[in-house]
């Protein structure tokens, strides 16, 4: 998957008309998925004074940084929560598509092609065909209200996707390393935690990425689940703080920008193991 | 959950030859390694999706349930109601702009950096990095850029383009429009980079023969590559298709449904009846009439992707 690799040296003369075109439309095009990174920085920098639609689209006079303090003071309970729940329903769901992915490409059974299917098909219905009982259960085994709730409910979500991907993962490693293992005596479980695991540190970064973006993002759950005020997850506070703690727009840019911040230095250090999260192991054909 | 089931499904070939054999006293190791998450996923997606059926066919319309059997009586008084009416109108019409906007932009960016120039990483970044925030992110800095009164129109004024002005999510006529302005700069990325691996993919041994035959640049696309990119756009129409189906956190933040019922949505209104209304049995049917929809695009698409694995 070379998606990310720099593209082959250029080939074409240096400057052309129609390079120019093209770089053009590259920059038009730049600046259209810029541009609400450049209200957010803006806004969240100005003072409410400033905020008057005459200066709306004009760089802040001084650099006002009261605006992150409010919206630090109001979402760091929530952003805190949201690491809680990210970061062991984040393990879990990797470890169990860890094991999954590692029996469904090496020790196939009769009916797991079936069972891969019903699998993944968890991973693509609507949550809200499920919600109602889920609210059911957690309220009946106490886990309603809060981050504890949450966790399980990644974790249990989160398997589809990582069963996937770390399927695809161990695929590409030769049956012969797990024949002369078992020559020597390895069982499964020793194969896998000597041979498959270490190998898969890759596979790990890759699930562990995009299970970390998608949690902290996850809003449905939250919302629905997160009923403690005491315990939502930052997407839900972030929403709130727009409704009713401190309307200000400059004030929701910041918080916008504090929610959006982990996962986007991710992206930043990190965008390739991203991207081939998001397209799921290699391409067909 | 901005990106999580943004997820292409491509299934790594497995070799043709059977697994290896297991001595008899190793045979159940494999199952009981599955055995927790394969119970996980009986009880939460298929047990629960059970359960909701069944809320789906009783008349439990308050806080205390009520699990007297009405049959599909729920399902009736579903699709005669205005709001839900409006919301399939609703999701159609999303939809189609949403594919459209992503389709045209991704493969439109993904030509572009497939041209060589220099500094196709830097624009590649760009392009993609709103896949790593949330919708409610989106949705937030989209809503202010949105607002009549102090966003894009102020641009527009100060451009002289006053009449481009539009009311944009304040305007039943609009609304749904700019919904999918958020969405489509929020998700054309994830298009970008399929094709992007698509385009990658296709050896340029095979442009330089059609070069050599005298086809120029246009044809080259459209007879070469852009048919060779079939498979691709259908699981990118799959995929987004199904995201649209579900869209919920964009409309909640931006819009709630409003103004009226411009911009409801199935999953908005079913989070809407169960829990705020307490109409658990209607909020039951419409997922299941959301979970149908989805599972006629999706369905298929695994049968095929998982079919041709074992064809190999």
């Amino acid at each position: 998957m070379s998606l990310l690799a720099p593209a082959a040296t250029p080939s074409r003369a240096r400057f052309s008309p129609m390079r120019i075109a093209l770089y053009l439309v590259l920059i038009l095009l730049a600046i259209f998925y810029l541009t609400p990174v450049f209200a957010i920085i803006i806004t969240s920098l100005k003072t409410t004074a400033e905020l008057a639609r005459s200066t709306v689209w004009e760089l802040p006079k001084t650099l006002a940084l009261d605006s992150y303090s409010t919206a630090f003071t109001a979402l760091a309970p929530s952003f805190f929560n949201s690491v809680f729940l990210v970061v062991p329903a984040t393990i879990l769901s990797a470890t169990l598509g860890s094991l999954n992915g590692y029996v469904l490409s090496k020790w196939r059974f009769r009916g797991a092609n079936l069972l891969f299917a019903l699998l993944l098909f968890g991973m693509f219905i609507p949550y809200q065909s499920i919600l109602i009982p889920l609210v059911q259960f957690l309220q009946g085994i106490n886990l309603y209200g809060g981050i504890p709730g949450l966790i399980l409910v990644h974790i249990v979500y989160g398997i589809p996707i990582c069963t996937l991907i770390f399927r695809n993962y161990f695929a590409t490693v030769p049956r012969e390393l797990l024949e002369a293992a078992r020559i020597d005596g390895a069982s499964v479980i020793r194969i896998y935690r000597y041979i498959m695991l270490p190998i898969s540190i890759p596979g790990f970064v890759v699930v562990m990425i995009w299970q970390f973006t998608s949690i902290w993002n996850e809003f449905l759950f939250a919302v629905t689940i997160a009923q403690t005020p005491t315990q939502q997850p930052i997407t839900v506070a972030l929403q709130n703080l727009a409704g009713s703690l401190a309307p200000e727009q400059n004030i929701q840019m910041a918080g916008a920008l504090m929610a959006a911040l982990p996962t986007l230095l991710i992206y930043i250090l990190l965008g390739r193991y991203f991207v081939r999260g998001l397209l799921a192991g290699s391409l067909k054909g | 959950m901005a990106t999580a089931s943004a997820q292409r499904v491509v299934v790594e070939r497995l070799p043709k030859s059977r697994s290896l054999r297991l001595p008899p006293w190793e045979k159940i190791t494999p199952l009981l390694l599955v055995s927790p998450s394969v119970i996980l996923i009986a009880v939460f997606v298929y047990g629960f999706i059970g359960a909701t059926i069944r809320t789906s066919l009783v008349r439990w319309n308050s806080a205390l349930p009520d699990y007297t059997f009405v049959g599909l009586h729920n399902y009736q008084r579903l699709f005669q109601l205005e709001r839900f009416q409006a919301d399939l109108v609703n999701t159609v019409h999303f939809t189609a702009i949403f594919l459209a906007g992503c389709i045209v932009l991704g493969l439109g960016t993904a030509v572009l950096l497939d041209q060589r120039l220099r500094g196709t990483l830097f624009f590649q970044n760009v392009y993609m990095y709103p896949l790593a925030l949330s919708f409610v992110v989106t949705g937030t800095v989209w809503r202010w850029i949105l607002n009549p009164n102090s966003g894009v129109n102020v641009i527009l004024d100060n451009l002289h383009l006053g009449f481009l002005k539009s009311g944009w999510l304040t305007d039943t006529h609009t609304a749904l429009n700019s919904l999918g302005i958020a969405a489509v700069w929020q998700m054309s990325g994830f298009c970008m980079a399929m094709f992007l691996a698509g385009l990658r993919g296709i050896p340029e041994e095979l442009r330089e023969a059609a070069r050599v035959d005298g086809a120029n640049e246009w044809q080259l696309f459209w007879r070469i590559t852009f048919p060779l990119l079939r498979p691709i756009t259908l699981s990118a129409v799959i995929i987004l298709g199904h995201i649209s189906l579900k869209i919920f956190d964009l409309v909640y933040v931006m819009t709630f449904g409003g103004p009226g019922y411009a911009t409801d949505m199935p999953s908005l209104y079913m989070w809407v009846a169960t829990f705020a209304q307490f109409l658990y049995s209607r909020g039951a049917a419409i997922a299941v009439v959301l979970l149908l929809m989805v599972a006629v695009l999706i369905v298929p698409y695994l049968v095929w992707n998982l079919r041709g694995e074992t064809e190999q």
